[in-house]
């Protein structure tokens, strides 16, 4: 047994200073109410120095093999991380008005990314199992963070409930893998498995389930069921962290595994793959049209764009993956964003937005910009992000399924623009007047001038998602 | 009369089986408290398994795999209780189909 290198220590660092800041906010107590967003903002910027420092050591492991630090990994985590600093910053006025302006709030933020890192970064079963669980229990207690409220108590209960129930059907996945393999690390299970055949039963009692848990964990039908009523009862700020962050660390969790040591078994998953990604956009989709609320309008259009993040994968082919990891960064800004903006404006149903543009203009056009980021048309990012998936399906010659995606497009304008239309019509009942916090005029500022700009001028990200597979 | 000896292969297909079991009960059962208990048959299916193949690789990783997840499952357990309280308190019923506020 080895000793504990310094290197080890380093791989994990920036998982280390979010539990140790996490723990932090726990333990010591506060007068200022703006205390915990600044002490979450510290840990932030320490984790970000220790993810650049980590990006001069590309292809280091630590622990055995266990954590890996390359550049698909950072692409990852700094989504998370940009995640949780704009849901902090968004969150505090919104929590204050529910009454729950708790510490805990930011530091269950950042224990949760802290489970994120290790879910990205960890190439080894045991690692990601405890990153997967540490998030998920955060997760799970952000959504019932408004104690008070039945509907957060039942989303949560919703999500525990589905998420155990996602969590034991990977773990038995996990279990078979390294049954067939003797080891956890994602290396030898890729070299065990070369030896078998994509159709052994024994392939698919292990590869059915864990596909099936890794599809809950990112939220695609037809395992979607907990998503909308997750989304929907959480407190909405907790929501704007689900829906991305959870997003992006599962999808990193979903694609070190598929394109790593399960990738020589394609066939016995990539059909699985293949109907979940049209299943989500047809569900998500359609199911949006009927939404009389905003924040689970949007909600089901995440699940659509699962639908679309999915297509890369079924594209099967390096640009399919970069377009994913584009997707994630793009969805992640735009999400957040929308979700924290229905935050700020403490409003939900969609006739609430009536009459907004002709109130208050500025926010109106930061949501104008952000609903035509997610339905994807120029010149946001949203359009940049949909465009890389759809030329990542013709170049794998998939024509009809890229097709089908581009006519979800069309479906997912009309919803959006219903909201739009509501926004512009005049007349309707009158508003309270808002009260805007700084940090979340910062965030939701930030979220929509980022998905204009990337939009107009798309080459860093496209240079940084193409610089991340070998 | 001497039965076979007890392979690996028994022990996958009594974890199978409890998988099942497990699944079945989240799906059928309407208290939440047993869908709880499912959930935990499930978790122990893997345990079941993992040391299973402990044994047939004659090596501890898998051991330490099941330690991992009894640790696991006992904090994700000590929180779906604790919210199943807090629900209690805002709803009175612990029936999974009174609990309808949001639509499945």
């Amino acid at each position: 047994m080895p000793a504990l290198a310094p290197n080890d220590l380093f791989t994990i660092l920036p998982a280390l200073l979010l539990s140790l800041f996490g723990c932090a906010l726990l333990v010591l107590r506060f007068d200022s109410p703006s205390f915990p967003v600044l002490l979450l903002t510290a840990a932030e910027a320490l984790a970000a120095a220790a993810l650049w420092r980590q990006s001069g050591f590309l292809g280091l492991t630590g622990f055995s093999g266990a954590i890996l630090i390359d550049s698909f990994g950072l692409l990852l985590n700094t989504v998370c991380l940009a995640a949780a600093l704009l849901v902090a910053w968004g969150a505090y006025a919104h929590l204050a008005r529910l009454g729950e302006d708790h510490p805990e709030f930011y530091s269950l933020l950042l224990l949760a990314q802290a489970g994120m890192f290790l879910m990205i970064a960890g190439t080894e079963l045991i690692t990601v199992f405890i990153g997967l669980e540490l998030s998920g229990i955060c997760l799970y207690t952000l959504t019932g963070f408004h104690r008070d409220n039945p509907r957060s108590s039942e989303a949560a209960l919703k999500y525990v409930l589905l998420g155990a129930f996602s969590s034991g059907l990977l773990l038995y996945g996990f279990s078979l893998l390294y049954g067939l393999s003797g080891s956890t690390h994602y290396p030898v299970i890729a070299r065990a498995l070369a030896s078998h055949s994509p159709s052994e039963p024994i392939i698919l009692l292990a590869v059915v389930p864990l596909v099936l848990g890794l599809l809950f964990k990112v939220a695609a039908a037809p395992l979607h069921l907990w998503a909308p009523d997750a989304y929907d009862g959480a407190p909405t700020p907790a929501t704007a962290f689900l829906a991305t962050a959870g997003k992006a660390a599962s999808f990193g969790l979903l694609l070190r595994l598929l394109v790593g040591p399960l990738h020589d078994l394609r066939p016995a998953w990539d059909g699985l793959i293949l109907f979940a990604a049209l299943a989500s956009l047809t569900l998500g989709n359609l199911s949006a049209l009927t939404q009389s609320s905003a924040k689970r309008l949007l909600a089901w259009s995440s699940i659509g764009h699962s639908g679309y993040l999915l297509l890369g994968l079924v594209a099967a082919n390096r640009s399919g993956i970069e377009a994913i990891l584009l997707y994630l960064l793009v969805y992640t800004l735009m999400t957040a964003g929308a979700f924290l903006l229905l935050a700020g404006l403490d409003r939900e149903g969609i006739t609430d937005f009536r009459g907004l543009l002709w109130r208050h203009p500025g926010v109106s056009l930061l949501l104008v910009i952000l609903l035509v980021s997610l339905a994807g048309l120029p010149p946001t990012a949203g359009f940049i992000a949909k465009y890389t998936i759809f030329l990542s399906l013709l170049q794998a010659q998939k024509f009809a399924l890229a097709v089908v995606a581009a006519l979800y497009v069309a479906v997912s304008l009309y919803f959006y623009f219903r909201l739009l239309r509501e926004i512009i019509t005049p007349s309707g009942p009158t508003p309270p007047t808002l009260t805007l916090s700084t940090g979340w005029r910062a965030a939701v500022g930030l979220a929509a001038l980022l998905s204009l700009t990337l939009g107009l001028y798309p080459e860093p990200i496209l240079a940084w998602a193409r610089s991340t597979l070998p | 009369m001497s039965l076979s000896p007890i392979t690996t292969g028994h022990y996958l297909a009594l974890s199978a089986a409890l998988l099942l079991l497990g699944a079945l009960g989240l799906l059928l059962r309407r208290n939440v408290i047993v869908m709880l208990m499912s959930v935990e048959l499930i978790l122990n299916a893997v345990n079941l398994n993992l040391i299973a193949f402990s044994q047939h690789w004659r090596h501890t990783t898998g051991q330490i795999f099941a330690i991992f997840v009894i640790c696991v499952a006992v904090a994700e357990a000590a929180i779906a209780l604790g919210i199943l309280i807090a629900l209690f308190r805002n709803r009175g019923t612990l029936l999974s189909d009174e609990i309808d506020l949001l639509k499945w």
